[in-house]
């Protein structure tokens, strides 16, 4: 399985042409296929998960590499080319308490055909399966699935019910494919695909414009993001030697074989598409707006997909990261600075939303923020299994929210509360989809967040440490206002609720149990070791001697506090009806704070109002009166000109002179334009006629030369 | 089969000429016998492509293929009838060819006011000569001739069939165009003298007016060739023909104008002006591209300014010419490569589009989008092809469009040794941009024609989704998007050898 991971993208794939063209016929319109290929898939990628625990590895040893040992600078990096030698037992001095530990390595499987050749560049297109990619594929293979099984009921009787899972296939076809490509222009293709893909399924109800914005802004905004992907794959391109290959690439980057100044650019550049992509600050504006979709597909793109490639992104370039930032080196970097940023301006705008969507969405903004920090400080396992945890819990969350939404027909908040006694199946599973994301022992996110946060502090980023917590502390609090309004108090909407049915119960229950088990896989031994790690660090991890680190009580207990205090205090506001009522309106400093996360800080006016509403309008409209009245005034000009010289020539001097007569006939005047455009009043017979003419003379005459010359 | 081989380019060339005489006989009456002949013209024409194809040397083989003996034609000044084509010529001839053939397929029913079958189809067969015999050419008087050929017919469709301002916009297209032929037969006439007045042959040419020709008057004649193609392509600031006359040519006009004419331009780059003026064309270079990249955007921002779609597309047309012109002006192999791709790419993407607004003002009568909207719901199918057509034509992976421009992007990295790489660079940036102003004015086409409910006059108005011509003529090219776009090898097997050759002699 492991070497034909390509028949994973290739089913979903053809179950969206199959759904697009037969979908309509079938009994359930569709779905079977997209419900039977993503069954298959979810197979596929668990038994080449199996495939890949038992897969042959090479026991190599490296350094766990303490913080004190990583600072130092070039000691961690010379130990690493060794460790792959399998000499590490050597060349890993026993440092005090941390020792070289015997590390399984698994040899990644690539497989590849031709696919294309320009000059001697050869670019083949293939699949590199790793840890990393096995983890992806069954994540996403996870979701979709569920995904599919919850939209069945969601989602029937909508009008665009066969392409909605036309759609979804392909939308998971993009993810399979970028986690499974073997080089940059491949991923490229697997980018973009998620991009449309979440274009159509964000305006999937396109009658609405507020839907087709949504769906607008999702692509453009992106697509900026993507002006650096291209610009960062043609410089690695260049600058690794002529290659796409991803495991190269990131091979040279560590080596020291591409110059500091094409990296850091590259690097930059990549950055900038993770950061459209993965809506990080400040081109994080379109996500909350993506709301728009169906709701199913907001869980997908949040858990799953799409969002999630910038930071797979991230991952799979890291060497590229690594070294043109110096992530052991330093205590700041753009990475983390901005994840930092957007952990906290995303959070604290979940507390002003009414639409429980969008409390979830800022919420996966901050989250993917936890990531893309931990990239930045070096928490790598950490930060991918941070992605692996906030996957079940939120789709668990998203489809919690679609499942009341289905009850009382509204997403805004003010139009539930007391759900807890309508659908106890619902509230049970989203309080712990809740809680896990609040980070709160031992659920799954406890364990991913607190791995980062501990990355940071034992990096050198004590700084972003201290933020990871404040922002977990929010997290806790928006969580338990969000709970809190749906769920408990008095009923506040119309109609009568009741609990979902079992297709949307049921997914909501496996991703409970997922939220609460899965952060054992990579607890610390106390609890089950480290298995997960062991799974995805694959050989640029072992390359670049990523530190490893060591589980902390004292950190742990820390943030359990941190986050145990916040949901207090926002039960004890929230339960106890202690919010200061009108506090806006006495308050000068709280409303204007109000006003501006309102108004999102106001990027949206900027982004909406000022640079695409500038570029539409009056650049446009400036760059399109340049062209006619300068470019083209230029060319009328030149043409009346040569009419008028024609007429005064042909007055004056034609008929004037020679003739001795003025008759300023008006048939003159019109020049050369006007004996063409006589010749256009005849009939049209005529033309066909005399261009034939013309140019069977020239044929004949072309041929009678060619004859005469043999 | 050695006959064939010799006989093949001059068949192609000269076959729909032979439909042309066959329907001057038929009376005009009989519409259904035109359409007829017509059609088993541009079959037969693309059959013979078919067979070149066939027998083509995919190997080793760098030279011209199916090139007879050169026979003299104008003995007087030495021009001779002299044919031959390359990797270069191969997919242009063939893109030609299929692209007549879906436009005298889509006519079936769409013929344009004042309506006369008879005289339209001889027009695109005729049209057809002289597209074949330019890419076919090897000898600049005969390229001449064949550039020249294709301007009558497509004057005449304009100024006829055209929209309400066609007489503006015919003759605007045609002395515009004659204007920049006029300065390229000068650079021919130079080129011939400067080399001792031999030859016009296009391969001797090659091997003999760098060596003998002053740098500084190669500069000149460089200059002359840029003006006619330049015209042709079009770049920015020559293109304002270009909205006008698609604007107002009939939808089998814009179709072959936007899928094949604007190529003539580009392919007269690659085929005369750089591989005769090496040297020359790496002066140039930089300035091509900067005009390039200025067209990139500035065509993005007119694109952004229109309320007409079919104007819109127009425009668009002037972008992507961008991304192709920037790929020749890195004179890398990775961007000629490109251009060559884009070319063929944007042949069948924006003939797509041209198509789409045609039958959409069929059902219309108007391209204005502010009248338009809901598409997708009175007709679904033509609706989802417009999606997939812009999505095709704002590059993304997978469709054809994207190897036409993130090759040209990636070269300008690197150009060719001795431009100036911070230039290129910045070239490259600014292209990249403009990839987000692509998918801009295409979306918002897309929303304002497809997307939201139908405008209010259409209440009550039953608009039908495609028909039988429609099916026939489109599928061949959504297919052919969506091949090209998966395996670019396809294209890419065909282009790099004889574009290997191209970029061996700069910088020699």
């Amino acid at each position: 399985m492991l070497e034909h991971i390509w028949i994973i993208p290739a089913i979903t794939f053809t179950s969206f042409w199959l759904i697009l063209f037969f979908g309509k016929r079938l009994p359930f319109k569709g779905s079977e296929i997209g419900l039977l290929a993503l069954g298959v898939c979810l197979l596929l990628s668990t038994v080449a998960g199996f495939q890949w625990i038992n897969h042959d590895s090479a026991e190599v040893h490296f350094e766990r590499a303490p913080v004190a040992a990583a600072a130092e600078g070039g000691h961690a990096a010379e130990a690493a080319p060794a460790a792959e030698d399998g000499h590490a037992a050597e060349a890993a001095p026993a440092e005090g308490e941390h020792q070289a530990e015997a590390h399984v390595l698994r040899t990644p499987v690539d497989k590849s055909v031709h696919w294309f050749k320009i000059g001697d560049t050869q670019v083949d297109a293939g699949t590199h399966v790793d840890g990393l990619a096995i983890v992806m594929l069954f994540t996403v293979s996870v979701i979709s699935f569920l995904v599919h099984v919850f939209s069945t009921s969601y989602m029937s009787g909508d009008r665009r019910f066969t392409h909605y899972f036309a759609s979804l296939s392909l939308f998971t076809t993009g993810m399979f494919v970028l986690v499974t490509a073997s080089n940059t222009l491949q991923g490229l293709f697997g980018w973009e695909l998620m991009g449309l893909c979440s274009f159509m399924l964000i305006g999937h109800w396109w009658e609405e414009p507020k839907n087709s914005n949504a769906a607008l802004k999702a692509f453009l905004t992106t697509r900026t993001g993507d002006i650096g992907l291209l610009v960062g794959i043609s410089t690695l391109f260049f600058a690794a030697g002529r290659t796409f290959d991803i495991a190269t690439i990131n091979s040279r980057a560590l080596d020291g074989q591409i110059g500091h100044t094409a990296l850091l650019l590259a690097a930059i550049a990549l950055f900038v598409a993770v950061i459209g992509k993965s809506a990080q600050f400040p081109l994080h504006t379109w996500l909350p707006d993506a709301m728009a979709g169906p709701t199913p597909v907001s869980a997908l793109i949040h858990a799953a997909t799409m969002v999630v490639a910038g930071v797979y992104l991230l991952a799979r370039l890291y060497g590229v990261f690594w070294q043109a930032f110096s992530i052991t080196h330093s205590s700041i970097n753009p990475v983390a600075v901005v994840g930092g940023i957007t952990i906290i301006i995303a959070a604290a705008l979940a507390f002003v939303q009414t639409d429980i969507k969008k409390v979830l969405a800022y919420s996966t903004i901050s989250q993917l923020g936890y990531m893309v920090m931990g990239l930045g400080v070096g928490a790598w396992t950490g930060a991918m299994f941070h992605f692996f945890t906030h996957a079940f819990f939120k789709a668990l969350l998203f489809l919690g929210a679609g499942s009341v939404s289905h009850a009382v027909h509204s997403f805004e908040m003010d139009d539930m509360g007391g759900m807890k006694k309508y659908m106890p199946k619902t509230f049970w599973t989203f309080i712990i989809g809740s809680f896990a994301l609040a980070g709160f022992f031992p659920l799954a996110g406890f364990w991913s967040k607190d791995e980062i946060l501990l990355g940071a502090g034992q990096n050198g980023y004590t700084f972003f440490m201290i933020v990871g917590l404040v922002g977990a502390a929010m997290t806790a609090a928006y969580m338990t206002r969000c709970v809190y309004l749906t769920f408990f108090g008095e009923y506040r909407g119309h109609g009568h609720p009741h609990e979902s049915p079992a297709a949307i119960t049921v997914p909501l229950m496996v991703l409970a149990v997922f939220s609460v088990f899965a952060g054992f896989l990579n607890a610390p031994k106390l609890f089950g070791g480290e298995w997960f790690g062991r799974l995805v660090e694959d050989a640029t991890f072992v390359h670049a001697a990523i530190p490893i680190h060591d589980f902390s009580v004292t950190a742990a207990l820390l943030s359990m506090a941190v986050v145990s205090g916040a949901i207090g205090v926002a039960a004890w506001l929230h339960f106890g009806q202690r919010l200061p009522k009108g506090l806006t309106e006495r308050s000068t400093p709280a409303r204007l704070g109000h006003t501006f996360l309102a108004n999102r800080y106001f990027l949206d006016h900027l982004y909406t109002g000022v640079i695409i509403g500038g570029i539409k309008g009056p650049i446009a409209r400036a760059a399109y009166w340049f062209n006619q009245n300068v470019l083209d005034g230029v060319v009328n000009g030149v043409a009346f000109a040569a009419k008028r010289s024609g007429s005064w020539i042909y007055k004056w001097i034609d008929q004037g002179a020679i003739d001795g007569t003025v008759n300023g006939s008006g048939l003159g005047a019109e020049g050369l334009g006007g004996s063409l455009r006589r010749l256009q009043t005849g009939r049209v017979q005529q033309y066909g006629s005399l261009l034939f003419g013309g140019t069977a003379l020239f044929a004949l005459g072309l041929i009678l030369l060619v004859a005469r010359s043999n | 089969m050695h006959g064939f081989d010799d006989w093949a380019l001059t068949l192609a060339v000269f076959l729909p000429l032979v439909g042309a005489v066959v329907m001057l006989v038929i009376p005009g009456a009989e519409e259904g016998l035109h359409k007829v002949v017509a059609l088993v013209t541009t079959v037969a024409t693309l059959g013979i492509g078919v067979a070149i194809l066939a027998r083509y040397d995919y190997g080793g083989h760098q030279g011209l293929q199916f090139a007879p003996t050169p026979k003299d034609w104008i003995s007087v000044i030495h021009a001779k009838y002299e044919v031959g084509i390359d990797g270069i010529a191969l997919p242009l001839l063939l893109l030609s060819m299929v692209i007549t053939l879906l436009v005298v397929l889509y006519s079936w029913n769409h013929f344009p006011e004042p309506h006369n079958p008879k005289a339209f189809l001889i027009l695109i067969l005729i049209l057809e000569v002289g597209m074949n015999g330019t890419f076919v050419a090897q000898d600049l008087i005969l390229f001449f001739v064949f550039f020249e050929v294709v301007l009558l017919p497509m004057y005449f469709m304009i100024g006829v069939w055209g929209g309400e301002n066609r007489q503006y916009a015919a003759i605007k297209f045609f002395l515009f165009t004659l204007f920049g032929s006029a300065l390229m037969i000068l650079g021919f006439l130079a080129l011939f003298f400067a080399t001792g007045a031999e030859s016009f042959s296009i391969p001797f040419l090659v091997q003999h007016a760098q060596a003998n020709i002053d740098p500084d008057v190669a500069l000149l004649i460089f200059g002359g060739l840029f003006m006619g193609f330049a015209i042709k392509v079009p770049m920015f600031p020559f293109h304002t023909w270009l909205p006008d006359a698609h604007t107002q040519a009939p939808t089998q006009g814009s179709v072959i104008l936007a899928a094949v004419l604007l190529k003539l331009g580009t392919y007269g780059f690659i085929r005369i002006a750089i591989p005769i003026l090496p040297d020359a064309a790496h002066t140039w270079a930089p300035w091509i591209g900067g005009l390039a990249v200025v067209g990139i955007i500035y065509g993005a921002l007119g694109c952004l300014a229109q309320t007409d779609m079919k104007r819109l597309i127009a425009f668009s047309s002037v972008a992507h010419m961008g991304y192709v012109m920037l790929g020749i002006a890195t004179l890398t192999d990775f961007g000629i490569n490109a251009a060559v791709f884009g070319m063929v790419a944007h042949g069948l993407i924006t003939g797509m589009l041209f198509f789409v607004a045609g039958s959409v003002k069929d059902r219309f009568h108007t391209l204005d989008m502010k009248r338009l909207g809901g598409l997708l719901l009175q007709a679904p199918r033509m609706g989802w092809i417009l999606g997939f057509c812009c999505m095709a034509s704002l590059g993304l992976p997978g469709l054809a469009g994207f190897w036409g421009e993130f090759p040209a992007i990636l070269a300008a990295y690197n150009p060719a040794a001795g431009l100036s790489q911070p230039l290129f660079r910045t070239y490259m940036v600014i292209a990249s941009i403009g990839t987000v102003f692509a998918a801009g004015y295409l979306l918002w086409m897309l929303q304002r024609v497809a997307f939201g409910t139908p405008k209010e006059e259409w209440d009550g108005h039953a608009i039908d989704d495609m028909h039988w011509p429609e099916y026939v003529s489109w599928v061949p090219l959504l297919a052919g998007i969506v091949a090209l776009g998966l395996i670019p090898n396809l294209l890419f097997k065909i282009t790099d050898p004889a574009i290997q050759v191209v970029t061996a002699a700069i910088g020699k």
